[in-house]
């Protein structure tokens, strides 16, 4: 039961695909796994729960969640103010939000720990106030939430583009207060965006390296992340003990996503569910994985 | 709109892939170098090409390679075609010897460790000294925080770790034990680690942050230029590490292209007067006896320890202090 596609080479596409994810993905994948098996369950165990690990691995999922939250929340503001207003430079404004892409990651966090260091433009106010931000845990969060941003915002716009003013319009002469326009109409329909937004975000920032360690201070069980323990273990011309670590990861942050994905395909459930029920079809087309489509 | 570009994409790569082909000279040498060795090279290159050209009629192509040591010799180990190595520490050269790459005896090849020239670990603080740090001892004062890149992944961080240890060895009943006491308690009033040694300078002279910064002799000069020189002051401590630049000729590499003689004789130029004066000139202390005198008005007299002579060498000093469970981790009680 083939079913017509307006495009041909289904065959050649999905063995490209396969080829091309093999190269990129599975075979690396697969060779930091196998490396890492070569030990024993007891030596993994102990470089992978070694004091310093454990302490890296709540330093780095930590601050990684907290910066994708903080950019879901803002995120969506930024999404809604540049869909959603008119103003003068909103293009020029639009386009900042890719700079944390463009820019090198290393340029991002010598100027962040600048900024936000005792002297710094932003330091010099926030540290009167007792609070340290550069060189300490929140200096990380400082740097991934920085970089997480555009995830947020280029998720959320094409479905908040597709969102049709006639469905607030028709909430409000429903009677429905703009607070439950919200809460109903509205964000039930970026949920599973937003949530896409959130993931993105969220695993770019794990895997961070670059930004983070110049504004982290790299305080043994303080402000270490798990990549410069690798790159330490690297350092030591320990392979093995790095592959340890970076399977860890990958475990983590595997069943993270695996959670999330789960959350999304229920709320797209959800909603589509509800959406169902009034006889006109008229709801927003909304995939369950909205790709990222850059503005 | 497509086609075209794909096309140019094309072209490019093509143009790409064939432009080393057209533009090398007759013999090219690839250098595999540390970070902050930039500026050495930069004026030696030259004056090697000058001298080869003179001596054996050959033009030379010299090409740089600069990044963390321990990133280059393993780029250099999986297969990066480097003819020689120069390095910032035994242990990098050391690996490239295990895996085969470089002669076992590297370090009897050339004169004095095969390290052309050397350098020492010293204290910069801040205008007028105003903690009166004069010692590496006073960095274990209470409310005195020194900067310095970290001990475990830097260059620099380690050879300032072993000064400090080295020190605290060379006092009055000093011991293995009362070393391990002195140098935590200077970490630990660390407020950072800086991921590398320019990353250290920057936090302590623009971010303002710390009363000291152990840096290498040769780096106190770069921040005098950048940040000018009634900014900081230069403290030469009692004693101190010195630390040594290892040169080797990568043998398997040499054989393959055939470059053996220019590649020992880039490195053996670096003994030259010429090239001691090009160390002296990048604040580098040259083994030449006279060269140094000639520019004893930048090198301060200072003693030294190298890190055979205190710690039996880097085999031996990098296993006990910076690898998983070293010293240093234990200063920090952890594993």
């Amino acid at each position: 039961m083939r079913r017509a596609n307006v495009l041909p080479g289904f065959r050649l596409s999905l063995g490209y695909t396969l080829v091309y994810l093999s190269l990129l993905v599975l075979i690396p994948l697969g060779g930091l796994v196998l490396k890492g098996a070569s030990l024993s369950a007891a030596q993994f165990l102990d470089i992978a729960g070694s004091e310093r690990a454990l302490a890296s691995y709540r330093v780095t999922f930590g601050a990684s969640l907290a910066a994708a939250a903080i950019n879901a929340v803002f995120g969506l503001v930024v999404a809604w103010v540049l869909v959603r207003y008119e103003f003068p430079f909103r293009r020029q404004i639009d386009a900042l939000v890719d700079l944390p892409f463009a820019l090198p990651t290393a340029v991002a966090g010598i100027t962040l720990a600048t900024l936000y260091s005792g002297n710094g433009w932003i330091g010099r106010f926030l540290e009167p106030a007792g609070l340290k931000v550069a060189f300490t845990p929140l200096g990380i969060v400082v740097a991934l939430t920085f970089i997480g941003l555009p995830f947020v915002v280029r998720t959320l716009q094409p479905v908040i583009e597709d969102i049709e003013s006639e469905a607030e319009e028709a909430a409000a002469s429903l009677g429905a207060t703009r607070a439950q326009t919200f809460v109903r109409v509205i964000f039930p329909a970026l949920f599973p965006a937003l949530l896409t937004g959130f993931t993105l975000a969220f695993s770019r920032a794990i895997g961070e390296y670059g930004s983070v360690i110049f504004i982290a201070g790299n305080m043994p069980l303080v402000s270490e992340i798990t990549p410069l323990l690798i790159i330490s273990k690297l350092d030591q011309y320990d392979l093995v003990g790095a592959t340890v670590l970076a399977t860890v990861m990958l475990a983590i942050s595997f069943v993270l996503l695996l959670a999330i994905n789960g959350l999304q395909w229920w709320a797209a459930r959800r909603h589509s569910g509800e959406a169902d029920a009034p006889p006109e079809p008229a709801r927003p087309v909304l995939p369950p994985d909205v790709a990222y489509r850059p503005a | 709109m497509k086609k075209p570009l794909r096309l140019a994409l094309l072209a490019a790569a093509i143009a790409a892939a064939g432009a080393p082909a057209l533009s090398r000279a007759e013999v090219a040498l690839l250098n595999v170098s540390y970070d902050v060795a930039r500026d050495f090279y930069k004026d030696y290159n030259p004056l090697f090409q000058k001298y080869w050209k003179t001596k054996a009629g050959e033009s030379i192509e010299l090409k740089q390679s600069h990044a963390g040591s321990t990133k280059q010799v393993r780029a250099v180990a999986d297969g990066l075609e480097a003819d020689v190595v120069t390095m910032n520490q035994a242990t990098d050269v050391e690996f490239l010897a295990d895996k085969g790459l470089v002669a076992r005896d590297w370090a009897k090849k050339f004169p004095g460790n095969a390290s052309p020239y050397t350098s020492t670990m010293v204290l910069i603080v801040r205008k007028g000294n105003p903690k009166g740090i004069r010692d590496w001892g006073d960095l274990a004062k209470p409310g005195v925080q020194v900067i310095l890149p970290h001990p475990k992944n830097t260059g620099n961080g380690r050879y300032s770790y072993l000064a400090l240890w080295g020190y605290a060895l060379r006092q009055a009943g000093g011991s293995d034990k009362s070393a391990q006491e002195f140098v935590g308690k200077v970490l630990r009033n660390a407020p950072l680690f800086a991921p590398g040694g320019r990353d250290a300078t920057t936090t302590f002279m623009q971010r303002k942050i710390g009363d000291a910064l152990s840096t290498f002799e040769c780096e106190a000069e770069l921040i005098a230029r950048e940040f000018g020189r009634g900014e900081f002051e230069v403290v030469y401590p009692s004693v101190s590490v010195l630390a040594e630049f290892p040169v080797a000729v990568v043998e398997k590499v040499v054989d393959k292209k055939g470059s053996r003689k220019q590649a020992a004789a880039y490195l053996e130029y670096l003994w030259s007067k010429e090239g001691q004066e090009n160390a002296a000139q990048n604040y580098l202390r040259p083994r030449d006896p006279e060269v140094l005198k000639k520019y004893a008005a930048q090198f301060p007299a200072i003693k030294t320890f190298s890190v055979d002579e205190a710690f039996g060498g880097w085999g031996k000093a990098f296993p006990a202090h910076f690898k998983d469970g070293g010293s240093f981790d234990q200063a920090f009680g952890t594993k």
